[in-house]
């Protein structure tokens, strides 16, 4: 019996192919949006396990010395009394205009060093000699290695894909000469297994600090919130696909009720309809979940490089820029598909399953009720109070993610009501009986069309809420930039000394040279980087503070204060008259908070001359010199010609400024890639609804014809009717992408990365939206509009036909 | 004469011949009743003379246009403003109230007469109902309202398909008794297409449609 059930369901398919094809789209985009955002987190943080996994990060407790650079002796002090440590000294290295991170480890004492242990394990390991003896031996994945091998002066290289993207691994000894850094620890691995009876740390080295393995910060805890970013768009696109899978397998569902009452009547019982419906659903499920992986697959290795790029260049975090497929995604995302589309269709299976076995087996039942339409007005409105109860009582990025999704998808259910209630309005003051048709027409269409309007208003809203941060941000940056970088040239010395004779050399020839000094420091709320500033009027009128107590800048000169960026601010509580302890013995009143946009870390500003107390010996390697722009390409000539610099160790300001920009760009090239192609999928899904609601056109349009309108005129009035519906839907939009843009700005932003940007609106980029929405909507209407106007009168002759 | 029909031809889609060399003349205000046997073509007939389909041979002309040259937009105007059509199944505008859907056409047509409509609209018993919709009305009156729609133009001449057959005897009566009335009172002819040869001996004069021809 199953069989034939299963024989007579299929056949509905054979005549409705478009249908079924329409289903397996918008399972297949669902799930392959879905699929893309999650193959990029999974591959991201695969990335950063791998590197972990490879240098041993986390694994153990470290010590740290909290105002910077740990001394030699200090190394050799915790040696001689039994500790077993490892040194390691990291830096950032600029080659061919690529910076990467070199990491040289001492390879005698840390031989556990997974990625050293997988090269000596492969079928040409090194030499040790070669290793540990002068020159060294520079490891780097392929890629990398073929950069370094244009430099004749560094070390041989060693390939190796153990080694994690963009790092030199070697041993200490070459890092010093690589980094210009001799003598230098950056910190001291804990190895397991110490001696017995050791002196306490406390006593031999009190200076260190003992940081636990479980909280040291991590690329992947860095990276939580941008690939927290990524799985929310990635869920909008997921819900936006959904819409159509909804949308078309209510119709299916409605032109089978004839059939399903038929077999019922013939003795099939409902549960068996039920279940084999379920099951069938289920197989379209996983082919369209199949095709969606495919799509997500490409999509993904076609947007990761440039996620890649951004996470290097914003947290550098080691991700590789090709996507490998894993069996585990694959699952979670068929698995997806599953339930998506079982929860899209739940409705429609549910009304079935109640439909009596009596009752009329029209389409028109497949309209919602009124009462059912108050129902889910209702939910809109709890929804969109709830989202902003929400935000406003708890205190998280998820609770800020809830507001959002509890604004958007409360406003998606209210929107049938509020068009509902302007083409009313319209109908009630249009004069002509076409007017007057067209918008009562539009009105009783919008049952049939209202979840593909609800996707068009959740991309359209996305993509207003979502350019408006982007733009307003990139507002805010540009400003940022424009205040931040207010030298013309900055230098990078090759070490200290050059440092001092760049400095005096410049000094009677420019305006200013102010130097750029910094130490590394922890802090409560993770790593904290001092800077020293000089006294300079630059400062005073250009730094961009955001929040400050009276004579901030000559309270910090004389020593008395400290400014802390944003992010610290924010994640510490720490405003203006507050205090912020640096280390034991040195705490300091904040002055003033300045924004410091793309720095995922802590950062604070005191004189330098409190700087040079707090951590004596920071380098002196890079300055901001002031003069005249005109001069600015000559004396960077100057520099470069006299002592003998790099061109990369002379930038001028704009060259620094279009590279942060570029920097800037690039992060966001993924969100707005998913944000188009979110409105793709809508604009697919009004096309969907159009071509399902077609059966039941003919009745409504082939009475108008017969009265004397043109089948062309009819053709014109049905793309007029669906660019209205967009136009009236993108005017609701705009309100909800601005509720949306203040959320992610204000709300977001500031839980994600720490800082909060101002709000600027962009008229001109949602007229071009604007314009973008009634595109898509001409295009999505003209197919049905290309089949009205092609139609045999004998078709439309038939709806008046007596033996229908 | 208002109506002309000339030897007029009309095959089906794979060549099965409807109409064959099909005649037929009506004056105004003249009525006249086309049976036939289901698939006899008088449906097809009425489809041709409202300018719904176009046909294969011959000619018809109405009060003195004739169809066969015209286009999509010609025949489009001609329905507007020289045919009135009444159908079996209504075919009201669902999303139209009662009222809009009774001056629908004659607004088109631009020959609106608001005291006109109204006087219509309490003939046909109708006053009560005109902010509803199509759907909250019964057979019967619904079949009103769709009278009410093709007389209010006021046209020369009302096409009626089976206009009492999805209706039950007295509403059929009433209907036709309404209809009738009107068609005398604005002098405009009447073509009605029926399977009832009660019906048909109502009206003036009677014509049968068989095998593609008149009889």
């Amino acid at each position: 019996m199953t069989r034939t059930v299963i024989q007579a369901l299929v056949s509905h398919w054979r005549r409705h192919w478009l249908q079924l094809a329409t289903l397996l789209i918008g399972i297949a985009l669902a799930t392959g949006l879905w699929s893309a955002v999650q193959a990029i987190n999974t591959e991201a943080r695969a990335s950063y396990q791998r590197a972990s996994d490879q240098l041993a990060l986390g694994l153990f407790d470290e010590l740290r010395d909290p105002t910077g650079p740990i001394s030699l002796d200090r190394y050799v002090v915790l040696r001689r009394a039994g500790w077993q440590v490892a040194a390691v000294l990291e830096g950032p290295l600029r080659i061919s205009g690529r910076t990467v991170q070199v990491m040289g480890v001492d390879m005698v004492a840390y031989p556990a060093l997974p990625a050293m242990t997988q090269m000596e394990q492969s079928d040409t390991p090194p030499d040790p000699a070669d290793v540990l003896t002068a020159p060294g031996r520079l490891q780097a994945k392929p890629d990398l290695a073929a950069l370094l091998y244009a430099h004749p002066n560094l070390p041989p290289i060693l390939e190796s894909d153990a080694v994690p993207p963009d790092l030199i691994l070697t041993d200490i000894g070459v890092a010093e000469i690589l980094l210009d850094k001799p003598g230098q620890i950056s910190r001291l691995i804990v190895l397991p297994d110490q001696p017995r009876d050791v002196p306490p740390l406390s006593e031999i080295t009190p200076e260190l600090q003992r940081i636990e393995a479980s909280t040291q910060l991590n690329a992947e805890r860095l990276t939580d919130s941008f690939h927290l970013n990524l799985t929310a768009f990635g869920l909008l696109s997921f819900a936006v696909g959904l819409f159509i899978v909804h949308g078309t397998v209510g119709l299916a569902m409605a032109q089978r009720r004839a059939m399903i009452r038929t077999m019922r009547a013939l003795g099939v019982s409902m549960r068996r309809l039920v279940w084999t419906i379920t099951a069938e659903l289920a197989l379209l499920a996983l082919i369209g979940g199949t095709l969606g992986l495919i799509l997500g697959f490409f999509l993904a290795g076609a947007l990761l490089p440039d996620v890649a790029a951004t996470l290097r260049g914003l947290y550098g975090a080691p991700v590789d820029g090709q996507i490998n497929l894993q069996p585990q995604w694959a699952l979670a995302g068929l698995a997806m598909a599953l339930a998506g589309t079982l929860l899209a269709s739940g409705q429609a299976l549910y009304r079935l399953s109640r439909m009596p076995l009596l009752t009329g087996a029209g389409l028109q039942a497949w309209r919602v009720s009124g009462s059912s339409h108050l129902t889910t007005g209702l939910i809109g409105i709890g929804l969109i109070v709830g989202g902003f109860a929400i935000g406003h009582t708890i205190d998280s990025l998820v609770a800020g993610f809830a507001m959002v999704g509890g604004v958007l998808t409360g406003s998606a259910l209210i929107l049938p009501y509020l068009l509902s209630f302007a083409l009313s309005t319209f109908q009630h003051r249009a004069k002509g009986p076409l007017a007057q048709w067209i918008w009562a027409d539009m009105q009783a269409q919008l049952p049939g069309l209202s979840l593909a309007l609800m996707a068009l208003l959740l991309a359209l809203a996305a993509n207003i809420g979502v350019g408006t941060m982007v733009s307003s941000f990139r507002l805010t940056f540009v400003g940022w930039l424009d205040q931040r970088l207010t030298s013309e040239l900055y230098v990078t010395a090759t070490d200290n000394q050059q440092g001092q004779q760049i400095a005096e050399w410049l000094d009677p020839q420019v305006d200013a040279v102010l130097p750029i000094r910094s130490v590394e420091l922890t802090h409560e709320t993770g790593p904290l980087f001092l800077y020293g500033v000089v006294d300079h009027q630059a400062y005073r009128d250009h730094w961009p503070l955001i929040a400050s107590s009276e004579g901030v800048w000559d309270r910090v000169l004389a020593g008395e204060a400290i400014l802390v960026n944003e992010q610290l601010a924010r994640r510490g509580n720490l405003w203006p008259g507050d205090e912020v302890t640096l280390r034991e013995g040195d705490t300091l009143t904040i002055s003033g908070v300045y924004s410091d946009y793309g720095n995922p870390t802590g950062q604070a500003i005191v004189s330098m001359p409190q700087l040079d107390r707090i951590a004596p010996g920071a380098d002196t390697r890079r300055f901001g010199i002031r003069l005249s722009p005109a001069a600015a390409t000559e004396m960077a000539q100057a520099l470069r010609d006299r002592f003998g610099l790099p061109r990369q160790a002379v930038v001028q300001q704009a060259a620094m400024k279009a590279q942060s920009l570029t920097i800037f760009d690039k992060t966001f090239v993924v969100t707005s890639a998913l944000n188009v192609l979110t409105l793709g999928v809508a604009g697919f899904a009004i096309l969907t609804s159009l071509l399902t609601l077609w059966t039941q056109r003919l009745p409504q349009i082939a009475p108008v014809w017969a009265l004397g309108l043109t089948r062309a005129q009819l053709a014109r009035l049905e793309m007029l009717r669906s660019v209205l519906l967009a136009a009236l839907t993108a005017v609701l939009a705009l309100p909800l992408g601005l509720v949306l843009a203040w959320a992610l700005l204000a709300v977001i932003n500031v839980q994600a990365f720490g800082w909060r940007l101002p709000m600027f609106l962009f008229p001109m980029d949602w007229a071009y939206l604007f314009l973008l929405t009634l595109l898509a909507a001409l295009v999505a209407a003209a197919l049905p509009a290309l089949r009205l106007l092609r139609l045999p009168p004998a078709d439309l002759l038939r709806v008046f036909a007596n033996e229908r | 004469m208002l109506l002309n029909i000339d030897k007029v031809q009309k095959s089906y889609p794979g060549g099965r011949p409807v109409l064959r060399d099909v005649s037929l003349t009506l004056d105004h205000g003249q009525t006249l009743a086309l049976t036939g046997e289901s698939g006899s073509g008088k449906s097809t007939l009425l489809n041709l003379t409202a300018a719904l389909d176009s046909f294969d041979g011959g000619e018809i002309t109405l009060d003195g246009t004739a169809l066969s040259p015209l286009d999509d937009a010609g025949r489009a105007a001609m329905r507007r403003r020289s045919v009135s059509l009444v159908f079996q199944q209504f075919n009201l505008i669902p999303s139209l109230t009662v009222g809009q859907n009774l001056s629908f056409h004659a607004r088109l047509a631009d020959r609106e007469d608001v005291d006109w409509t109204a006087r219509l609209a309490e003939r046909l018993g109708l006053s009560d109902l005109l902010s509803r919709y199509p759907e909250s009305l019964s057979g019967g009156q619904q079949q009103r309202v769709a009278i009410g729609r093709a007389m209010a133009p006021r046209p020369k001449l009302l096409l009626a398909d089976e206009p009492t057959g999805n209706l039950d005897e007295t509403a059929s009566t009433n209907v036709l008794d309404l209809m009738l009335s009107l068609v005398a009172e604005t002098g405009a002819a009447l073509l009605l297409v029926t399977h009832s040869h009660d019906i048909a001996a109502r009206l003036d004069r009677h014509a049968h449609l068989s095998g593609g021809h008149i009889t």
